[in-house]
């Protein structure tokens, strides 16, 4: 049964957070929404834009009604959740709705805050926060021609400038002697200040509102200096408030806004809030990029995948008036223990300040020309010091022959802020996918799908990837030449699709060459194999001739032979037979490998059945893609140094996962103190005994690439060492490409990720179960051959001599 | 010329190579997925590869040892390898599979 997820508010935090589970697990929740606006989910920082003229309000969907439906969403709009009962896990509407959660959300944003004034109740007062006030507006500015703004802040500024373009005179007036003072110094704040006037702002400064007047609807604004201005329309943009009401009600811990702690926890079980309504670390934030990165750590939490925590975030602001180019970052007011860098053009109107403290970066101020705003932005996140900020960034917007901004960027400098995107990954879709312009980019990446502050730089890229750039994307690992997927891509087409052989996957997912080659076959054929275990029968023409015939192929064409040998262990009775088998075949060379195992060299083809037959043995796989051998050391039994037993440790190890198939060769080893004779360091496994316990080591290789082995974990006993090595082998399996060695692969998708997936309980246990399901649909490969005389023919037969005798 | 009798269509599976021994040559044997029978000469010209145990797609074999790609037409190495194998006409008669091998005069 899916769990119940619900979530209350129909927001930008709430509903991406929605679409960050259903990238994790589609199939986990089923998931209720409920929205007190009537509309689906909508960008709210584009209703500036809206005001503005320059959007409109169909344009600022972000995830339509279809959405809601596709992904079996139900979502209940304009309906208002009251009451929640967290002792029976259910929330009641303002219609009469129950509905029962398992897990529930909390993201109800924020109100505006109304300055408690009288008057303030009068028709032609509102706030600016979601499409309602933004259409009363529009309708205002139809009839009447005055406007005052109260609050001089971004979004004031916002409101004030839409205002304008609606036709109205703009009063904006402000409690303190600046502009923007949350974002700005003095300095920018004037420069803005003259800018907005030229565009036709009216500023009344250092006015505190007294009362709002007006017989029936306002008529205007009386501050506490006894002055007073005539308004049709008063817009309050005063700030906001989380939205608490429904928390506070039902019993959460609420601060100024919901106390969530680093995984968006509140203090009741199975309740969370994310966005504008959840206090962290005492930071209530009210812009979209930190609210998505709360969002993204919520998601894993919520789908039992707890990892990263959320740390809070630095954020910066950029004002979305056109003509006006602000930004601001961090700290950016000069203060005890800052210095700071300027570079302030008055005769251009371009200014330029970065604070450092100690040596390091800790904020900006951009004006005129902000560019930079996102490179400073990284580099205030990383704490970069002082020597990284290059001469460029505060020498003066020049005209031309000032390099492209986008070809310093790196590749990990982040282009939209809202959405986190790297330059990298927008680079990489670009080159995938062979976008054309900013709308692809938006649609593939997110980037620019919120406040759109970074579409310039977007088109930047763009442009300059479309030319000689795109080739340093390499364009997406494919399988092989035969296809344009990626291994992730054809893997989740099979699932999805259900494709069952090597034929169909080809077929169905558009092979340019209809069989395939000697890459992509053996690679289908493995997956195929991984996902449907015990279901697909593999397909012999598409295997290498080792796999296909169980046994190695030399230079010279003959074959060697290495029964399976468990942890090195031999009986008298078993070399008698090798040494039997050997006379009787006239094999050529005897030799011990480097798994501790016998080698019977230069066989004939057609002899190896019936070799495999006479040892009676199992096949030790010193040709395949599977476990190959466990190394011991002799351990305990009899080393002096010995803290545990190896040599059986080893056996249980191999007699467990015999057989078992990888996407490369696997070997393991196993000693009994850190002397480590059997070489644990250097394998895909290595186990080492300790006093009162054993360490795991992963991604070891001995081979062409020497790498160390990692430190997976230490534990207690050989239990979990079994339950470990499985899970480790079984999501090696799963997530490795086809020939991807562990060392390779431990280096491609990092330690702390594996260490993440393998430590998650619920996970392990479902790698295990998949392992034990592959496990038990394997057999051996050297009897099934030696009991099937059909097989024989096929395989090992030859036709024989012939005289070549004329016959016409 | 000489024709050779080698063996029967059913003795060739589909994708996979047979060996066959004439005198002092060897050939490998392949019948396509389209039930086309090529013969070539059994040596890679890289290092001389059992080129029967190669896997098989559509006109071409991917030679065992180091993966060299053959067309069994023509016997030419694929590029960036450069090399060939000697081809023989093979041909099918009543289920009967023969190969032609050329008079090598002189
Ligand atoms: C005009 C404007 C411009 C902005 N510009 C920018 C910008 O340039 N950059 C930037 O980063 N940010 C900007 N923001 C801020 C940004 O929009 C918010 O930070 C963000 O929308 C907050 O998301 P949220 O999901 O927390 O809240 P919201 O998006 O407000 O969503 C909360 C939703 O919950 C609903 N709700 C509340 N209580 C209940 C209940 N009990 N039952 C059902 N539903 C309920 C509300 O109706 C609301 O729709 C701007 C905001 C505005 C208003
Ligand atoms: S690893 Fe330790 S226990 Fe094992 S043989 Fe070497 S010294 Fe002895
Ligand atoms: S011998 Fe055929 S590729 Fe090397």
């Amino acid at each position: 049964m899916k769990r119940k997820l619900v979530l209350v508010g129909n927001g930008m935090a709430g509903v991406r957070c929605i679409e960050e589970i259903l990238k994790l697990n589609r199939e986990a929740f089923e998931i209720t929404i409920f929205g007190s606006e009537p509309h689906p989910n909508y960008n709210r920082i584009l209703l500036s834009k809206v005001l503005q003229g320059d959007t409109s309000i169909d344009e600022i969907t972000l995830n339509s009604w279809e959405w809601y439906e596709q992904n079996g969403i139900r979502l209940f709009a304009g309906e208002t959740v009251t009451d929640i009962d967290h002792e029976e896990q259910l929330v009641r509407t303002d219609r009469g709705r129950v509905v029962e959660y398992d897990e529930l959300i909390l993201a109800t944003g924020s109100n505006p805050f109304i300055l408690p004034v009288p008057g303030a109740d009068l028709p032609g007062v509102t706030a600016f926060r979601d499409i309602q006030d933004c259409e009363r507006m529009i309708e205002y500015a139809k009839t009447y021609k005055k406007a005052a703004v109260i609050g001089g802040g971004l979004l004031g500024l916002e409101a004030a400038r839409g205002l304008l373009n609606l036709g109205m005179d703009v009063d904006v007036i402000h409690i303190f002697d600046y502009l923007m003072e949350r974002q700005l110094d003095p300095t920018a704040s004037k420069l803005l200040q003259r800018e907005l006037e030229k565009q036709g702002m009216n500023f009344l400064l250092r006015k505190e509102t007294a009362e709002l007047f007006g017989n029936g609807r306002v008529e205007g604004v009386r501050f506490k200096d006894g002055t007073s201005i005539a308004a049709d329309l008063v817009v309050m943009a005063v700030g906001i408030r989380p939205n608490v009401d429904l928390a506070r009600r039902s019993g959460i811990a609420v601060n100024r806004g919901i106390i969530v702690n680093d995984y968006l926890e509140t203090n009741v079980p199975h309740i969370y809030a994310v966005g504008e309504c959840a206090e962290h670390r005492g930071v209530v934030y009210g812009l979209v990029a930190p609210l998505y990165e709360q969002g993204k750590v919520l998601a894993q939490v919520i789908c039992g995948r707890k990892g990263k925590s959320y740390e809070g975030s630095v954020v910066s602001t950029q004002l979305k008036v056109s003509g006006v180019d602000v930004f601001s970052a961090g700290e950016f007011m000069d203060g005890e223990g800052t210095e700071s860098i300027k570079l302030y053009d008055e005769a251009r109107s371009v200014y330029k300040k970065v604070v450092v403290r100690e040596g390091k970066i800790v904020g900006a101020v951009l004006f005129g020309d902000t560019s930079e705003g996102r490179k400073l932005l990284d580099m205030i996140q990383r704490g970069d010091s002082l020597e990284a900020l290059s001469l460029s960034l505060l020498a003066p917007a020049s005209s031309g022959g000032k390099e492209s901004l986008v070809a310093t960027m790196a590749d990990t400098d982040v282009v939209c802020g809202c959405n986190g995107v790297t330059k990298g990954a927008i680079c990489q879709a670009i080159a995938e996918h062979g976008l054309k312009t900013v709308a692809e980019v938006r649609d593939y990446t997110n980037a620019s799908r919120s406040c759109g502050g970074c579409k310039g730089l977007v088109a930047e890229l763009l442009e300059h990837m479309l030319g000689e750039e795109v080739n340093r994307y390499t364009v997406k690992e494919t399988i092989c030449g035969c296809t344009n997927l990626s291994r992730e891509e054809v893997i989740a087409a099979i699932k999805e699709k259900r494709l069952m052989t090597v034929k169909e996957v080809m077929s169905v997912l558009g092979w340019k060459k209809e069989e395939g080659c000697s890459k992509c076959r053996p690679a289908l054929n493995y997956y195929l194999g991984m996902l449907y275990p015990g279901e697909y029968d593999e397909e012999v023409e598409s295997l290498f001739v080792n796999e296909r015939l169980h046994a190695n192929i030399q230079a010279d064409g003959t074959y060697s032979v290495v029964p399976r040998m468990y942890g090195g262990v031999t009986t008298a009775e078993q070399l008698r037979k090798i040494a039997d088998v050997a006379e009787k075949y006239n094999v050529p060379m005897i030799k011990l490998t480097g798994g501790q195992r016998i080698d019977l060299l230069g066989v004939k083809k057609e002899d190896l059945p019936r070799i495999w037959a006479d040892l009676g043995m199992p096949s030790g796989y010193a040709y395949a893609k599977a476990l190959r051998t466990v190394k011991t050391c002799v351990g305990k039994q009899f080393c002096r140094f010995g803290t545990q037993d190896s040599t059986g440790l080893g056996i249980r190890m191999e007699q467990t996962f015999e057989r078992l198939k990888t996407p490369h060769k696997v070997k393991m080893a196993v000693s009994a103190c850190p002397r480590n004779c059997a070489e644990s360091g250097i394998k895909d496994v290595g186990v080492v005994g300790v006093e009162g316990g054993w360490e795991i080591y992963v991604g070891g290789n001995g081979g062409t690439h020497l790498r160390a082995a990692d430190l997976l974990c230490t534990v207690k006993t050989e239990e979990e060492v079994m339950e470990m090595t499985g899970a480790f082998l079984q999501y090696y399996r799963e997530s490795a490409h086809y020939l991807e060695r562990t060392s390779k692969w431990v280096e491609r998708v990092g330690l702390e990720h594996i260490r993440e997936v393998l430590f998650d309980v619920e996970m392990r246990r479902a790698l295990l179960e998949r392992l034990h399901k592959a496990l038990s649909a394997t057999k051996d490969p050297w009897r099934e051959i030696v009991e099937n005389e059909r097989l024989q023919q096929t395989l090992f037969c030859d036709l024989g001599d012939k005289e070549p005798v004329p016959v016409e | 010329m000489m024709r050779v009798k080698v063996g029967t269509i059913e003795q060739l599976p589909k994708r996979l190579g047979k060996c066959v021994h004439i005198g002092v040559l060897e050939l490998a044997l392949f019948r396509t997925q389209d039930d086309r029978v090529y013969a070539v000469e059994n040596r890679c010209p890289h290092k001389g590869g059992d080129l029967s145990q190669g896997i098989v797609s559509g006109e071409y074999v991917f030679c065992p040892l180091h993966d060299w790609k053959i067309c069994l037409r023509d016997g030419q190495a694929q590029a960036p390898d450069e090399g060939c194998v000697k081809t023989y006409r093979a041909t099918v008669e009543d289920g009967c599979v023969y190969v032609e091998l050329q008079e090598t005069g002189e």
